[in-house]
């Protein structure tokens, strides 16, 4: 029942919106000052340089789209833009695909083990990322302890190549992002009622059909969540993939620190990071559409 | 709404017995269910009444198959189902909590047993819409479960545990969480649906009046046993123990033994005389409200009751009846009710009265 009382508090039936009046918004009480350092502070670190950066990228060096037109006149460009949404993707799913489980697994086993599976998940979490990365490295390559150990097990005859490829990439990326995957998902997880199921077997369905047609779809705005979260994210990565990609796997993110510190083409990297947000707010708006955003990402804290 | 009654209650099937031998339940040291025999008649409407704890919902979900007995059987026409899962069971059930699927419309919620069963789609259509009727929410079809007040969402569930027609409907506590006029007004409405439906009824409540008003039969549990199972009037005129008598209907219960066709109470030492009815043995003795009469002390009563000395502590106007609280000189309380024009003048709070019994009204029980 947990989650029809958080569907009648939308209160979507009461229908008729407030109007929207200014006054409302710019009513402040004692309390709502509270709010104005952060606010100061949001348009000074972040929305004077987002409106530098776009203007940048009209006018550095002259002014119009000239930037824009550079991406796309040469192909090495668009297709590192491609390979970024295809690394995403591929690390979206897979992230799912190991979170999905996880988080189930966590509740259903006892209030200790729960503990100690959501630390599992967290210490990564707590850990930077850069050192992260850098184990990884260790770990995976060529004589990391990955490859030595299946030698010495004769396993294998020649290390697997991990490190600078697809596979290591993705290998990184996953770890960095399953916390934000394992959270959202098992928080709604946990507010689905379980006795849902036993419902749905004494009408007539096979437990793993009540599972597939009343857990799962109880669970989507959970995964709508953690898709989004894993997928945004993985989008803007740099540290991962400059560590443990290859030249074949250059993302976007990795590009743009190129040309701000390697080639010093502002402009350029302006344009090509306008355009990653772009695309980013596109994907937003998309899913929002589909998913009650503010309701699922509020839940999970 | 009439025409889908009909072709509704003519496409039933007829309900199911169901056997329960000797069904134990331990949780670890814990025995919550202990050697329970029960046999329901097809198409009865039998309640599982009892107090919180008293492995009601354990038994129930033993029939429905949640839950496996540590010990004993339980037969469907004759056919052993102890070891079969729920979802092959083909049992209605209707839980306290709803248990409506929130994703769903309540159209969805009502097709969902039948496209289990896959069900042509037409069929499906008709069905759902005939028994939505049948619930008086012909029109929420379209909602979601939680767009409708609680009694609204319980009959959405009770229309989807019904729409596959099940050969028996089990029911946990499910008018709990509902109100008192919503839930009098259902009463009715799952007594009408078993009258026109005539299948098997098993209902949970821990409401005496619930289980009155409702049944053909009632099993009384007590601490995983049944202590008493008969009709209605059965567990109310004739209680076996004194706890039947406690738990249905009020009741007043002197303590005390019996000594040859007397009772002779603990407290006021007072002894009464017993009908040629009542059982021999025992150490109550059971006046029901109604059967306590009650006039002033100044008028004498006559000589084939039975009688104790009392002070009237309140008097409480019910319309139809009054409830008259007394205390006897003893200090034992008692109830007594009396149709209004019957109540003797004199009868008033601090009014010293005599409160009195026809012999053959008290029952010895142990
Ligand atoms: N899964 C379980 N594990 C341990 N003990 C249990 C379990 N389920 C029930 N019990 C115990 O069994 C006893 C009977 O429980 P049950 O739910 O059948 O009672 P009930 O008569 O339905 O009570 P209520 O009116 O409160 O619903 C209780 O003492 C309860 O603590
Ligand atoms: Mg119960």
């Amino acid at each position: 029942m947990t989650s029809a009382a958080t569907d009648s508090s939308t209160g979507r039936l009461r229908g008729r919106p407030r109007p929207l009046r200014l006054s409302r918004w710019l009513r402040f009480d004692g309390w709502g000052a509270l709010v104005l350092p952060l606010l100061v502070f949001l348009v000074l670190v972040f929305g004077l340089p987002l409106v530098v950066m776009l203007s940048r990228s009209l006018t550095d060096p002259s002014f119009g789209l000239q930037n824009y037109r550079d991406i796309f006149a040469n192909a090495v460009y668009p297709r590192v833009l491609g390979n970024t949404f295809l690394i995403a993707a591929i690390v979206t799913v897979v992230t799912l695909a190991l979170a999905y489980p996880y988080a189930y697994l966590m509740t259903l086993v006892g209030p200790v083990w729960r503990m100690i599976m959501l630390g599992l998940v967290l210490v990564p979490f707590w850990t930077s990322i850069l050192v992260r990365s850098f184990a990884l490295v260790l770990f995976l390559r060529d004589t990391g302890a990955f490859n030595s150990t299946l030698q010495t097990l004769d396993v294998i005859d020649q290390p697997i190549p991990l490190i600078r490829t697809l596979t290591g990439v993705v290998f990184g990326m996953v770890q960095v992002a399953l916390p934000f995957a394992v959270l959202p998902i098992f928080a709604t997880m946990q507010g689905i009622d379980r006795r849902l199921l036993q419902a749905a077997e004494s009408l007539g369905a096979r437990p793993a059909g009540a599972f597939w047609r009343i857990f799962v779809p109880l669970s989507a705005p959970g995964v709508a969540a953690a898709v989004l979260l894993t997928f945004v994210q993985a989008l803007g990565y740099y540290i991962t993939p400059a560590l443990l990609g290859g030249p074949k796997n250059t993302m976007i993110g990795e590009l743009i620190v190129q040309q701000v510190s390697t080639v010093l083409r502002f402009g350029f990297a302006a344009a090509l990071a306008t355009l990653l947000l772009l695309t980013t707010f596109l994907l937003l708006v998309v899913a929002g559409r589909f998913v009650d955003l503010q309701k699922h990402l509020m839940r999970q804290t | 709404m009439t025409a889908a009654l009909e072709t509704t209650s003519t496409q039933t099937s007829t309900g199911a017995p169901i056997s329960i031998n000797a069904v134990s339940k331990k949780y670890g040291d814990n025995t919550v269910l202990e050697s329970v025999d029960l046999d329901i008649r097809a198409g009865e409407f039998l309640t599982l009444l009892g107090a919180s704890g008293s492995g009601k919902s354990t038994l129930l979900n033993i029939i429905a198959g949640f839950t496996r007995p540590t010990a004993g059987t339980v037969k469907v026409d004759g056919r052993d189902i102890t070891s079969l899962p729920p979802h092959k069971r083909g049992f209605g059930m209707v839980f306290q909590h709803y248990a409506l699927f929130p994703h769903m419309s309540v159209a969805d919620n009502v097709a969902f047993p039948l496209k289990r069963q896959k069900v042509a789609k037409a069929e499906i259509q008709q069905r759902v819409a005939e028994t939505l009727e049948l619930v008086e929410l012909g029109h929420l079809g379209g909602r979601r479960p939680s767009e409708l007040s609680g009694g609204q969402q319980q009959r959405v569930a009770l229309a989807r545990a019904i729409v596959f027609r099940p050969r028996v409907l089990l029911m946990d506590e499910p008018l709990g969480a509902l109100d008192k006029l919503l839930r009098e007004q259902l009463q009715l409405e799952i007594r009408r649906l078993h009258q026109e439906m005539g299948i098997t009824f098993v209902f949970v409540t821990h409401d005496q009046d619930e289980a009155l008003t409702m049944s053909d039969r009632i099993a009384l549990l007590r601490n995983g046993r049944i202590v008493q199972l008969g009709t209605p009037e059965q567990l109310y005129a004739e209680p076996n123990c004194r706890y039947s008598a406690e738990f249905v209907g009020a009741s007043n219960i002197f303590t005390g033994t019996v000594q040859g066709r007397s009772f002779i109470d603990d407290v006021s030492g007072q002894s009464y005389r017993l009908g040629e009815a009542a059982d021999q043995s025992g150490r109550s003795l059971l006046v029901r409200p109604e059967h306590l009469n009650i006039a002033p002390a100044d008028v004498p009563v006559p000589d084939t009751v039975e009688q104790v000395e009392a002070i009237v502590e309140d008097c409480i106007y019910l319309g139809s009846s009054r409830t008259v609280q007394l205390r006897t000189d003893a200090g034992q309380r008692l109830v007594a009710r009396t149709n209004v024009p019957r109540t003797p003048d004199g009868v008033v709070s601090g009014a010293r009265v005599h409160a009195y019994w026809d012999v053959r009204d008290a029952c010895v029980l142990d």
